[in-house]
């Protein structure tokens, strides 16, 4: 227990990272990685939820009764996951619209729960953010890496911006649903060889 | 009648839930290893989902739109699904102990089963009226109780054959997913 706060944040970035490590989540992982900025958005708006998520939870933990401690974290997720769904349409209307139902169901991303659960329910709140902000990044930095190989395959573009000459015939199998279920299965065989135990 | 057949085929083949819409694929991989837990799975999903479907539907049109705070569309969905699913679990713990048991700890995972608040938000984004958001949900949570029962046989399947280390388990199983969801995708020519 008695890590430090950059032990905590670093452990997100690799160690634990998900949704390789920790196989939660998968659901915006397939659902929202067609390009590289949906991918890196989605990416965001989840780790603002669950640096405040986990500092409000962390901060309570005292005062929540353990026997409906899960309804209690839900609904504090809940209300920050309503105002990244306000804090985008008003911002960045573009990206509400192509994320679409992915933000409210951000409420049920096992991640964020998990990290309530798991960790912000027995640590404080200084530990708890670093936890958050670790596994957030993390997460974000997945779905970029994913977003682009889907995207560079997919419709050859990295960022909007064609990447492949005129020539090149878009591998269409990648930005469907099929193509999401390969790549990460891949992805996470790619994980596993680099961080052989 | 014609148009509900065509939404009821829609919705477990064309855009089933967990191959094409990428909804509730946590517990369609977790709870995929063994056929067993995957029907108990499958069986707890569509009675909630249905169940969630229907009293999401009347909160939004009567209670939300009505009273014009539909920006607490989130929570208050939230707060029906876990609370629909605490109700189930205690009722079921009292009527139906066999099938309680059963079901074990596959009922309380249902709260943050994407599906199940994905397929409620569906139902208000499509505008649909009362009767084809129960439809929807009955097709949708059968479209879900299909593709986990038969990624279950697929799995059960894999165990026996040899996979290289780096690829197993979760890994894949993700890979068969996919070649699932590639055969789902060729029902996309009928839409």
């Amino acid at each position: 227990m008695a890590k430090s706060i950059s032990q905590e944040f670093v452990k997100g970035l690799w160690e634990e990272i998900p949704p390789f490590r920790l196989v939660l989540g998968l659901c915006p992982t397939l659902a929202v990685t067609k390009t590289v900025e949906d991918g890196l958005g989605m990416g965001l708006a989840t780790t603002f939820v669950l640096v405040c998520s986990n500092l409000l939870v962390s901060i309570l933990r005292n005062i929540i009764p353990p026997k409906i401690r899960i309804a209690c974290f839900i609904i504090i997720i809940a209300t920050f996951v309503t105002v990244v769904e306000l804090v985008s349409q008003a911002f960045a209307y573009r990206l509400y619209m192509s994320l679409g139902i992915f933000i409210p169901l951000i409420v049920v991303n096992c991640i964020v729960l998990g990290r309530a659960e798991a960790f912000a329910s027995k640590n404080g709140p200084v530990l708890s953010v670093a936890d958050g902000l670790g596994i957030g990044i993390g997460f974000t930095l997945s779905l970029g890496a994913l977003g682009a190989i889907r995207e560079v395959l997919g419709s050859g573009t990295f960022w909007g911006n064609p990447v492949f000459g005129a020539s090149f015939e878009p591998f269409t199998f990648m930005v469907e649903a099929p193509g999401a279920f390969v790549c990460l299965g891949l992805m996470l065989c790619i994980m596993n060889m680099l961080g052989k135990k | 009648m014609g148009e509900y057949l065509v939404l009821i085929i829609s919705c477990i083949f064309i855009n089933n839930i967990v191959l094409a819409q990428y909804l509730g694929n946590c517990p369609f991989l977790g709870t995929s290893k063994k056929m067993d837990t995957a029907v108990g799975m499958a069986g707890a999903v569509i009675f909630v989902l249905t169940m969630a479907g229907i009293i999401t539907w009347i909160v939004d049109h009567y209670f939300l739109k009505a009273l014009d705070i539909e920006y607490l569309r989130t929570i208050a969905f939230i707060l029906v699904i876990a609370s629909l699913v605490q109700f189930v679990e205690m009722f079921m713990k009292k009527m139906i102990p066999a099938l309680y048991s059963g079901l074990g700890i596959f009922l309380p995972l249902i709260t943050t089963n994407c599906a199940v608040m994905g397929v409620c938000l569906i139902n208000i984004k499509e505008e649909y009226i009362f009767l084809e958001a129960l439809i929807a949900s009955i097709a949708y949570a059968a479209g879900f109780g299909l593709a986990l029962i038969l990624f279950a046989g697929v799995r059960e399947r894999i165990i026996l054959g040899r996979v290289p280390r780096p690829l197993q388990d979760t890994s894949i199983g993700l890979v068969t997913a996919g070649m699932l969801a590639l055969a789902f995708w060729g029902f996309k020519g009928m839409a």
